[in-house]
């Protein structure tokens, strides 16, 4: 079992297990950095992949991205396996824990048995740790949860090799050698500048432009049925911006925490008026999500229009916070 | 959004966990707040698991009615679709949708059953019946 873990409540899974995988091995990062330095924070309308019949909107870059981005951005020597056996691939973790080693899994959030009902989609890209196993029970750091959890050994394989979209294929990861503190200064410029690149990319379906992309497709919403789907197109839209791990305000506070962080670590202090900038647009997010939960319990008339209005306006707020973020970053001394 | 309005509604959807949210402390820094819930994260969350309940309760319907067979209502109670369901037993969406049939299905051999059931977590008895 890896020597005294200690586990961390997060909002986002993948910033989560990172910013506790690199605590662990001795580089203390929280989790906002970790989201931040790997430039995840982002938008994305994809009408192509649909869930349940309504198309997928992001606020933050694909699942791994955060990972990834770390494992290059900080240098790291991680592995990632993946198993074709359900057995393999936990004889595998049975090994690696009792090496000591703390491993990251992918899994399904449909069959952990932890998680409360309600929130149990089938959603394939969770990520959690492993720090230890009781017999047939493993102990499990959710970063999501605010506490350690414990979870039996036929649940975690089914979660580990459920099917579908983004199927995990019981992906495990570990760190094989201890990271180094980085060069807070240069990444964190090479971050800034990735991701005020995506959020102003000139492709229609992502970042500001995608904003108003999805603003023109709300607009768009039948309301013959009584508006039934149209209910449900823009609860799918908040769903995606409140209550999947990002934090609140679709990852927006996350990345104002990173923002500040990164001013006090580098000492340079234009990214602290950016962070409360970009407070008060997740504030206009957390509006855009009351006024449209209020559109669906009927509370206020269902209106797409307005709700477009909204969406509009705060791609424009982006727009302008990205473009200043960008110049920031530009004027940022060597 | 500030710490003091971190809204802590208490969502069932939660069923009593609290999830960790963002928000500016009195001194200015922004910091991880645990939350016991925001209403409308609870509005859109049952929204959306009421539209599956939805299904599943047609499904169940049908089933009884003697429309369709009891994998439809299993497929949806496990929050699944079509494309999900032939993901996971590795079986084409046209099968999975003639096993929808009464008729079919009652002539399903056993091993195609418990495929079925496996992909579903639950026993091949429990799919064979609606409770």
């Amino acid at each position: 079992m890896p020597a005294a873990f200690v586990h961390a409540h997060a909002s986002h899974c993948e910033s989560g297990v990172m910013s506790s995988l690199l605590r662990h091995h001795g580089l203390p990062i929280s989790e906002a950095m970790a989201f931040g330095l790997a430039s995840a924070l982002s938008f994305a309308y994809l009408p192509f992949i649909r869930i349940n019949g309504l198309p997928l909107v992001s606020y933050r870059m694909p699942p791994r991205a955060v990972i990834k981005g770390l494992e290059r951005t900080l240098s790291l020597d991680m592995r990632f396996e993946t198993f074709r056996s359900p057995s393999a691939g936990m004889e595998r973790l049975d090994a690696l824990l009792a090496s000591g080693t703390l491993v990251g899994l992918q899994t399904s959030v449909f069959w952990l048995p932890y998680f409360p009902p309600d929130l149990r989609f089938h959603f394939n890209a969770h990520n959690l740790l492993v720090y230890g196993r009781d017999r047939d029970e493993y102990l499990i750091s959710d970063p999501v949860a605010e506490t350690t959890v414990r979870c039996a050994r036929a649940d975690l394989e089914r979660a580990r090799f459920a099917k579908g979209v983004l199927a995990p294929k019981g992906l495990l990861y570990y760190f094989t050698a201890r990271p180094v503190a980085p060069d807070w200064v240069r990444l964190g410029r090479r971050a800034l500048a990735r991701t005020a690149r995506i959020m102003l990319a000139p492709l229609p379906l992502v970042g500001v432009r995608g904003m108003k992309l999805l603003a023109r497709q709300i607009e768009r919403l039948p309301l013959a049925d009584g508006g039934e789907r149209a209910r449900l197109y823009v609860g799918n839209i908040v769903r995606m911006q409140e209550e999947i791990g990002t934090g609140g305000g679709g990852f927006r506070f996350l990345y104002a925490s990173f923002l500040q962080e990164l001013a006090a670590k580098t000492g340079y202090a234009a990214l602290d008026d950016l962070a409360s900038r970009l407070v008060e647009i997740g504030d206009r997010w957390r509006e855009f999500a009351l006024a449209a939960a209020r559109m669906i319990r009927g509370r206020d008339a269902l209106s797409p229009p307005a709700l477009a209005e909204r969406l509009r306006a705060l791609a424009a707020d982006e727009r302008l916070f990205f473009q200043n973020l960008h110049r920031a970053q530009r004027a940022w001394a060597r | 959004m500030r710490e003091r309005d971190v809204p802590q509604e208490g969502n069932r959807t939660l069923a009593g966990h609290r999830k960790a949210v963002y928000a500016v402390g009195d001194d200015g820094k922004v910091r991880l707040v645990p939350s016991r819930g925001w209403e409308v994260e609870e509005i859109v969350t049952r929204q959306a698991v009421e539209d599956l309940e939805r299904l599943a309760a047609e499904a169940r319907e049908r089933a009884i009615a003697g429309k369709a067979s009891p994998l439809e209502y299993h497929m949806y109670r496990a929050r699944m679709d079509v494309d999900l369901l032939s993901q996971a037993t590795g079986l084409w969406r046209w099968r999975v949708r003639r096993h929808f049939s009464p008729k079919v299905f009652a002539r399903l051999p056993l091993a195609l059953r418990r495929r079925y059931a496996g992909a579903l977590g639950i026993s091949v008895e429990a799919l064979e019946k609606v409770e």
